[in-house]
């Protein structure tokens, strides 16, 4: 089933209409531009272990978020700096974390793979592929039992749709009957290799369906898209409908991770997918729209800039956990820091 | 006093736990409509009901990874994974999710989860279904590890471990279920912290835990008609270890033996061992000892399987050479 | 800091092999020290250092074959100063060349060959001995000059083991408790036959052997008082030998002046029973054991290299036997006891150490002495530190004394207290601080 929706909503506005889709637009430039950011301190050794960027992605997490309120529960990979920023998490904590400060938002205990925010129930950055899927369940299963009107969106990639705790987890989720949505951003590779190679069913949103639970594709690169589908399939889940599943297609421009010299993936094909990137193709309708002028996209770029180098700069400052401290948190009883 | 079974008395735990806070549940397989494999769980489902006493698919670990979420979404689930062995099969949420979390978001995710499982050997059920794993999970930072070995461990255990706010793990030896005790009415709480001495002696330390406690005792009691006095020690927890208790006891008798049914390289008896190396070697007489299963695949044949597990004259052999 | 790289110890050397460390983390080097043995394809030299430092690190392990320019060891490099009590370096370097002299064993290492003074074994031998327990002292050198050789340093450690009091590593297996058992009852352990797995000395056998009666002596029927009286004697010895040999003694002496109280002590006795009457020994001992309040480094344990300081104050009293041997058992907590409670323990130690009856934690646990060999008849007693006590106080006899004070001269009362320190954990401002204190709290007996 395609998706259908291309503007959200019924008759709003313009103003409102446009208002919004310049709100979608910052924040899928934050992210951007948080990103390339990261490319740079990891360069300079700022940033160490793993990092992997959801350059290109960004509409996926920006669209999604939108139709979640601050009550509701995410889960994410170990790919998921654009969800923790459009989840609300501060870029000054996030990119404290990344470069493993005690200001970080967990404390630098975690880095890029493990970003936590207890206050918009952001479960992570999660490092084992599908690792997150359960948790999702859990939560969700918590909420069931409990009776709250909330939704869990969990976000992971094709890669994870190979794992058992992936079958297991959707399982699950359907037999109960609970309020997960699940969210798979498909960029057609699982690290290093292409979906065709890993999968013998390609069609994602099928094997979702095998389930008994309800499957939308959605084109992952146009944010209005991800926002309509989600809008609807999170209405679905909060209202009862149990499990739902989004199939986002999408694609990330650059490496899997900063150590991937991306030999496995055909650089035409690459730059044919830039051209759906999803930040012109917006700004390009908001100025078909006439909703934005000259100026504004640089005024908003620069505040960008500005508001990503602030944390930079946040980060750089920060200071580092004292080494006494490294037992802290191993269990409860010890966040006294008492010996065990 | 009433004498009942291991079993029941966990099962009274359960069901204490489940009567007094309507946030604890139980989720695993087999629970519900079967029962429980081990019969622990037998009646709940229609007391509690479906919502309460759920039983999940062969997901070990999504219904692990479920018990994770739905502790940190503000639940108490007690997850019952059949038996340690399946529970290779959830590993991943195990020490991944629920060891680490706490200490991954720096402290902002705590996972008062409480895993059982059935464990060990000595029902000729074969090297898949005979594990004895409590070493290797104790050697995970960020979880607690139990292994009640009396009546009154095996139902008071239960409500302690629910109200931890990290990750405990509850080790029950299989071939206990059917052991019966004597268990006060009016139950006393238990701590889930400390060892305990399960008989006072001078002239050996024999430490033991789960099933070995039996084996331990009934040495002890055959070595006492020999004029050696064995103290027994029970560990009941596995991590953190209660070393005050051990090295007290091995203060007063200058000897050590510690009896498990796991494998012997790199086990729980090579950390207790290292550590009253560590602590306690000025008091030594002898060397730390241990007794511990047969460094093999569990056979099925009955003879084998006997000779692969601690057995009461392994203990009393060790410990009539460690005084000699 | 520093790094100590493989030299180059001749021109075609591309790599070498560390055989043997000289120096561990913590020690403390000069330049001109050797630190090291180095295998090369032709022999074994000796390599020396070229900066003063300490050793921090040592990161090649002995056997590794590393190439020439690797780096062997850290060294954190400082000032000259040398703690005290560090073991034995090379003496202070004579610049010039001593003629006639080989001042190192056997092998030379190829670079600036300097000469470091009069006659001295070279450091690998220092370190054999030291390793086989071999005083160097004792042996006659047959190395170029009369310097002792490798080869003398294992020839002696060859011959019979029963050195006297050797404790070093050539002692008969035995288990820790055992070990540490015999360090408590002074019982030379390679006097003890061990009955334990493998021949080894166990608990049992060091008991068997030890001093107290009070520790059943299970088995041997031929422990006769006359062998347990020489088996202590010779336990004693052992003791008093390794004080001597292991810890650096400094002796202090004071006069005190007694006759406040002597004359509180006659007074109080008037008022007390005759059973609860005190002799002038209970105020020494009282004061004694609450000096240590004032300098701790008198009381504790010298174990493993450092300094542990007691807690409590058990106070070992030197007791005489009537065999003729001497033992020092403990008043637990003579700090916290009134002189009545002191004098009724002092008592009954004495009975029961002359009758052979104390317990193992009276034996165990002083963790300073005190000596009185006042009715001996000696002035002062300048005594040997009971390892692993770190103090030994003694009391003369007392005496009337000329005294000056205030331009007067008259006569008093007076008794010399001796201060016997290990240098290692006090020095005489301390000891010296020790001895003014027990002086002061005897100028006011009422309050001890």
């Amino acid at each position: 089933m395609t998706d259908a929706v291309s503007s959200p909503g019924s008759v709003v506005a313009a103003t409102d209409v446009d208002a919004h889709m310049i709100h979608l637009l910052r924040e899928m430039m934050r992210i951007r531009r948080f990103e390339e950011r990261c490319v740079e301190l990891y360069s300079r050794t700022a940033i160490r272990g793993f990092l992997h960027l959801a350059i290109g992605e960004e509409a996926c997490a920006v669209g999604v978020m939108e139709a979640l309120t601050p009550d509701d529960a995410v889960v994410a990979t170990y790919r998921e700096h654009g969800h923790a920023l459009a989840r609300g998490l501060s870029m000054r904590a996030t990119m404290a974390e990344l470069e493993g400060k005690v200001e970080g938002c967990s404390r630098g205990r975690g880095g890029s793979m493990h970003l936590f925010d207890a206050s918009t129930r952001f479960y992570g950055g999660n490092a084992i592929v599908a690792g997150g899927l359960p948790l999702a369940v859990g939560l969700a299963l918590a909420d069931h039992l409990q009776g709250r009107r909330r939704v869990t969106a969990c976000f992971f990639g094709d890669g994870a749709v190979a794992e058992g705790e992936f079958h297991e987890s959707m399982n699950l989720a359907s037999l109960w009957h609970l309020p997960v949505l699940f969210c798979c951003e498909n960029n057609l590779y699982a690290m290093g290799t292409a979906l065709k190679f890993t999968e013998s069913e390609t069609d994602l949103s099928l094997k979702a369906s095998s389930y008994r639970i309800p499957s939308w594709e959605v084109d992952g690169m146009d944010v209005l898209a991800v926002e309509g589908a989600a809008r609807q399939a999170a209405e679905a889940v909060r209202g009862g409908g149990g499990p739902h599943f989004l199939e986002m297609r999408t694609y990330r421009f650059r490496a899997h991770s900063m150590y991937d010299p991306d030999r496995y993936r055909d650089k035409g094909e690459v730059e044919g997918w830039k051209e759906h990137d999803p930040i012109p193709a917006l700004a390009a309708q908001l100025s078909e729209r006439g909703a934005i002028a000259d100026g504004d996209l640089e005024r908003m770029e620069s505040e960008i800039d500005d508001e990503v180098q602030d944390a930079v700069t946040f980060a750089d400052a920060g200071t580092f956990e004292p080494i006494e401290d490294l037992e802290r948190f191993v269990t409860s009883e010890h966040s006294s820091g008492a010996t065990p | 006093m009433s004498t009942i079974t291991y079993r029941e008395a966990v099962r009274q735990g359960i069901r204490d736990a489940l009567v007094r806070d309507e946030r604890v549940f139980v989720m695993g397989e087999d629970i519900g409509h079967y029962g429980g494999c081990y019969a622990v769980t037998l009646g709940m489902l229609e007391e509690f009901g479906a919502q309460r006493i759920r039983d999940t698919p062969l997901s070990e670990s999504a219904f692990v990874g479920a018990g994770i979420g739905a502790a940190l979404g503000g639940m108490r689930p007690i997850v019952e994974i059949m038996t340690v062995n399946f529970s290779l099969l959830a590993l991943d949420q195990i020490m991944n999710n629920a060891a680490t979390l706490l200490y991954m978001s720096g402290g902002q995710f705590n996972v008062p989860l409480v895993i059982r499982m059935a464990t060990g050997a000595g029902r000729q059920v074969a090297a898949q279904h005979s594990h004895s794993l409590e070493g290797w999970y104790a050697h995970i930072p960020g979880l607690r590890i139990l292994a009640p070995a009396t009546v009154e461990d095996a139902r008071g255990m239960l409500w302690p471990a629910l109200n931890d706010p990290d990750p405990v793990l509850i080790f029950e030896h299989a071939m206990l279920y059917n052991v019966e005790g004597e268990l006060s009415d009016d139950p006393v709480p238990v701590d889930i912290s400390t060892a305990a001495i399960r008989r006072a002696g001078s002239d050996v330390t024999i430490i033991a835990y789960g099933g070995t406690v039996r084996t331990a005792l009934a040495a002890a009691e055959q070595l006492a008609s020999e004029g050696i006095s064995a103290e027994v020690i029970d560990l009941r927890c596995l991590r953190p270890l209660d070393t005050p208790t051990i090295f007290a006891s091995v203060a007063r008798t200058h000897r050590a033996l510690v009896v498990d049914e796991g494998w012997r390289s790199g086990g729980l008896s090579a950390e207790v061992s290292a550590r009253i190396t560590e602590e306690a070697f000025y008091d030594l007489d002898a060397p730390v000892a241990r007794v511990c299963g047969a460094e093999v695949p569990m056979p099925y044949a009955k003879h084998l399987e006997d000779e692969a597990i601690p057995q009461v004259q392994d203990v009393i052999a060790a410990v009539r050479q460690m005084v000699a | 800091m520093g790094d100590f790289t493989m030299p180059s110890l001749g021109a075609d050397m591309e790599s070498g092999k560390v055989t043997h460390w000289l120096v561990k983390p913590g020690d403390e080097v000069k330049r001109g020290d050797i630190v090291a043995v180095v295998q090369t394809e032709k022999s074994e030299i000796e390599v020396e250092i070229f900066e003063d430092g300490t050793v921090e690190e040592l990161v090649v392990a002995e056997g590794s074959q590393v190439p020439v320019g690797a780096v062997l060891a850290h060294i954190a490099t400082r000032g000259p100063a040398k703690a005290p009590g560090e073991r034995r370096s090379v003496p202070p370097v004579a610049r010039e060349p001593a003629t006639g002299h080989e001042v190192r064993a056997a092998s030379r290492h190829v670079q600036g060959a300097t000469s470091h003074g009069p006659l001295v074994e070279s450091p690998i031998v220092r370190h054999l001995a030291e390793r086989l327990g071999v005083s160097l002292e004792s042996l006659s050198g047959s190395g170029l000059g009369g310097v002792v050789t490798r080869a003398d340093v294992e020839r002696a450690a060859n011959t019979s083991a029963a050195r006297a009091g050797q404790l070093g590593s050539r002692r008969p297996a035995s288990s820790p408790f055992a070990r540490r058992l015999a360090g408590e009852l002074g019982v030379d352990l390679a006097q003890v036959t061990g009955t334990g797995p493998g021949g080894s000395v166990i608990e049992r056998d060091v008991r068997r052997a030890g001093l107290t009666a009070a520790s059943e002596v299970r088995g041997t029927p031929e422990a006769t008082s006359h062998d347990r009286q020489r088996a202590m004697q010779r336990a004693v010895g052992a003791l008093m030998a390794r004080s001597k040999r292991e810890v650096p003694h400094y002796y202090l002496r004071e006069t005190i002046d007694l006759s406040t109280s002597a004359a509180w002590l006659e007074q109080a006795n008037l008022e007390r029973p005759v059973e609860d009457r005190l002799v002038m020994a209970a105020l020494l001992f009282s004061a004694t054991a609450r000096a240590v309040k004032r300098v701790p480094e008198v009381n504790g344990f010298y174990v493993d290299g450092s300094f542990v300081p007691s807690a409590s104050v058990h106070l070992g009293i030197a007791i005489s036997q009537r065999s003729g041997g001497l033992i020092a058992p403990a008043i637990h907590d003579a700090d916290q006891l009134g002189l009545t409670e002191l004098m009724r323990q002092m008592k009954e130690l004495v009975i029961r150490a002359r009758e052979g009856i104390l317990r193992s934690s009276e034996m165990s646990d002083p963790t300073i002495t005190v000596t009185n060999l006042g009715d001996r008849g000696v002035e002062s007693v300048l005594g040997v530190i009971y390892p692993p006590q770190v103090a030994l106080v003694g009391f003369g006899r007392e005496s009337e004394q000329p005294w000056a004070a205030n331009g007067v001269v008259d006569v008093r009362r007076c008794v010399v207290a001796t201060l016997s320190g290990d240098h290692r954990v006090s020095d005489g401002i301390r000891g010296a601080r020790f001895l003014r204190e027990i002086d002061r709290l005897l100028q006011e007996p009422e309050k001890l």
